[in-house]
């Protein structure tokens, strides 16, 4: 039977040390949505979401009570799009209905964001496609709840040059269409090379094309946990801080499994998977940046930080994959600047860089994320951060993604505030050389050619 | 059986045990096992209980948990076994 040490563990846990489920996120195919006029499509899109979502945030709250565990978001994913707006949309702004549409039903539902604006162009664009893209910047101004991504590369495809220049003037556009909010908009776009179909967390979650008709995925958290287990074995070698990281990992993992089989069986949809991320936020001892500084750097950033990321989002994922028997998503540990104190303390301090952060981004889930660089930054600039990034993914078989917020008329120093879990972020310096030649060639980089495996 | 674990902690004072355990009798809550200390001043208690036979709603019983805790002026939480068995065995 449970004692009462364990009792009084998890429940510290969850009082003292931040641990939470992130995300329950159901997944909504809008395939059978598919008309060729918009006002139909509109129409159906908000009664699917709003018919299968209607219990998702009461359950939740249900489930947050009964277990005593705080799930932080419910949330919605949905097919991406420019598939399901294919037949009806003829111009951006058909698109930008879509989103208003989307918006409303994740309002009537109760849920703060909805995912799923997305475009999957990672070899070539179709008219609708680049449409969609194209109306990113208005859709992201209009809307609260829309988050957008942009899938433009993968290791089987190679990366799309043409997306990727065109993701960079929109990533601009959209800072310039929510100037008056320190660019948010950017903060709800996500560009990806090799992005998963069961994604739960936002702002790059969209049900994939492969996915059933409905889905539950679940997002676990809990750096603060880690960092708290880590802080008993101080000094102690390799092995012991592995298996430390392993157990905690699966315990937090444990909790996302329970989680999601509840919320499955109560909404009566199928569970997919649990992301096992460690997903910090703005909040004091929720930092991955600390766990990093806990195993043994001065700050995050010096010399030692890729070996250490390494060695954590391995073990995270060691322990976790026995907790759960479906694993997807990111899962690993995520290293956003304005969603975690101790990253945004590191910039300040003159620790992490730009380029580290890139580094970084080779050994652990996702990429650049959430960093803010000064407003003047060309849409040229910004399309070569994002194909480098690109590249580690397409090269490494992983998922990277880029999350810049340009934002417009500040600079170098000053600090940009999009507020709640999105946190705050000093505005970091980028290389101020060129690469317009390199980002105005047409067409495609080839895949990579370990990617012929069949 | 559904069981659930219940924690009380805070100032120890007068009747903590009896107020529970009597709560807990009131909804046809089976008592299947009690730790309890003091650990300077301060009352720890955990309960494991069968909740079975509980007529209400779960939730309610959270909250009714709750407001006894606040009464007493000790904190009260109830939370299903689940979530420490998950944890704690493989």
């Amino acid at each position: 039977m449970i004692n009462m040490y364990e009792v009084s563990e998890t429940n510290k846990m969850i009082e003292n040390e931040n641990l939470d489920v992130r995300t329950i996120t159901l997944g909504i195919s809008l395939l059978d949505c598919i008309d060729s006029d918009l006002s139909e499509l509109n129409r159906k899109i908000y009664e699917k979401i709003t018919m299968i979502a209607r219990d998702l945030v009461t359950v939740g709250q249900e489930i947050e009570k009964e277990f005593g565990i705080p799930i932080v978001n419910k949330r919605i994913s949905v097919t991406p799009i420019s598939i399901v707006g294919a037949a009806a949309c003829r111009t951006p702004e058909d698109f930008v209905e879509i989103a208003r549409t989307l918006d409303r039903a994740a309002q009537a539902v109760g849920v703060n964001f909805i995912g799923g604006y997305s475009a999957l162009v990672s070899k070539g664009m179709t008219p609708g496609e680049e449409n969609l893209i194209r109306s990113i910047p208005r859709a992201l101004a209009v809307t609260e709840r829309i988050c957008s991504s942009v899938n433009v590369g993968s290791t089987k495809t190679g990366i799309n040059m043409d997306a990727v220049r065109l993701c960079g003037e929109i990533v601009k556009a959209t800072a310039e269409a929510t100037k008056e909010r320190d660019s948010l908009g950017c903060a709800k776009l996500v560009v990806f090379c090799n992005a998963p179909d069961d994604n739960p967390f936002m702002a790059g979650a969209f049900l994939g094309v492969t996915e059933a008709d409905a889905v539950i995925n679940v997002g676990v958290s809990g750096p603060g946990v880690v960092k708290k287990a880590l802080e008993k074995v101080r000094g102690k070698g390799f092995e012991e801080l592995c298996e430390t990281i392993k157990k905690t990992a699966f315990k937090v993992t444990r909790v996302g499994q329970l989680v999601a089989g509840e919320a499955s069986e109560r909404l009566g949809i199928p569970f997919g998977i649990v992301d096992l991320s460690l997903a910090p936020t703005p909040a004091v001892g929720d930092s991955v940046a600390e766990i990093l500084e806990e195993i043994g750097l001065e700050r995050v950033g010096a010399p030692g930080t890729t070996a250490a990321l390494a060695l954590l989002n391995d073990q995270v994922k060691k322990g976790g994959v026995m907790a759960s028997s479906y694993v997807g998503g990111l899962s690993g540990a995520f290293i956003p600047v304005s969603e975690d104190q101790g990253m945004i303390d590191a910039v300040h301090a003159g620790s992490l860089t730009l380029e580290k952060l890139e580094a970084m981004t080779c050994v652990c889930s996702v990429g650049l994320d959430m960093i803010a660089i000064p407003g003047k930054t060309s849409a040229s600039t910004i399309a070569g951060i994002i194909a480098d990034e690109m590249a580690i993914g397409m090269v490494n078989q992983k998922t990277t993604a880029v999350r810049l917020i340009p934002v417009i008329g500040k600079d170098v120093g000053d600090m940009a505030e999009f507020g709640g879990l999105l946190g705050y972020a000093p505005v970091m310096p980028v290389n101020g050389f060129g690469c317009e030649r390199f980002i105005s060639r047409e067409g495609r980089i080839p895949a990579p050619i370990h990617s012929f495996k069949n | 059986m559904k069981k659930c674990i219940v924690t009380v902690l805070g100032k120890d004072t007068v009747g903590i045990v009896a107020k529970v355990c009597t709560y807990l009798a009131g909804n046809r809550i089976n008592i299947l096992d009690i730790s309890q200390t003091i650990v300077q001043g301060y009352f720890n208690m955990m309960v494991i209980a069968d909740v079975t036979d509980l007529e209400k709603d779960f939730t309610v019983l959270c909250d009714e948990m709750t407001k006894l805790g606040q009464e007493i002026g000790v904190s009260i939480h109830c939370q299903r076994e689940d979530i420490f068995e998950k944890m704690h065995r493989l």
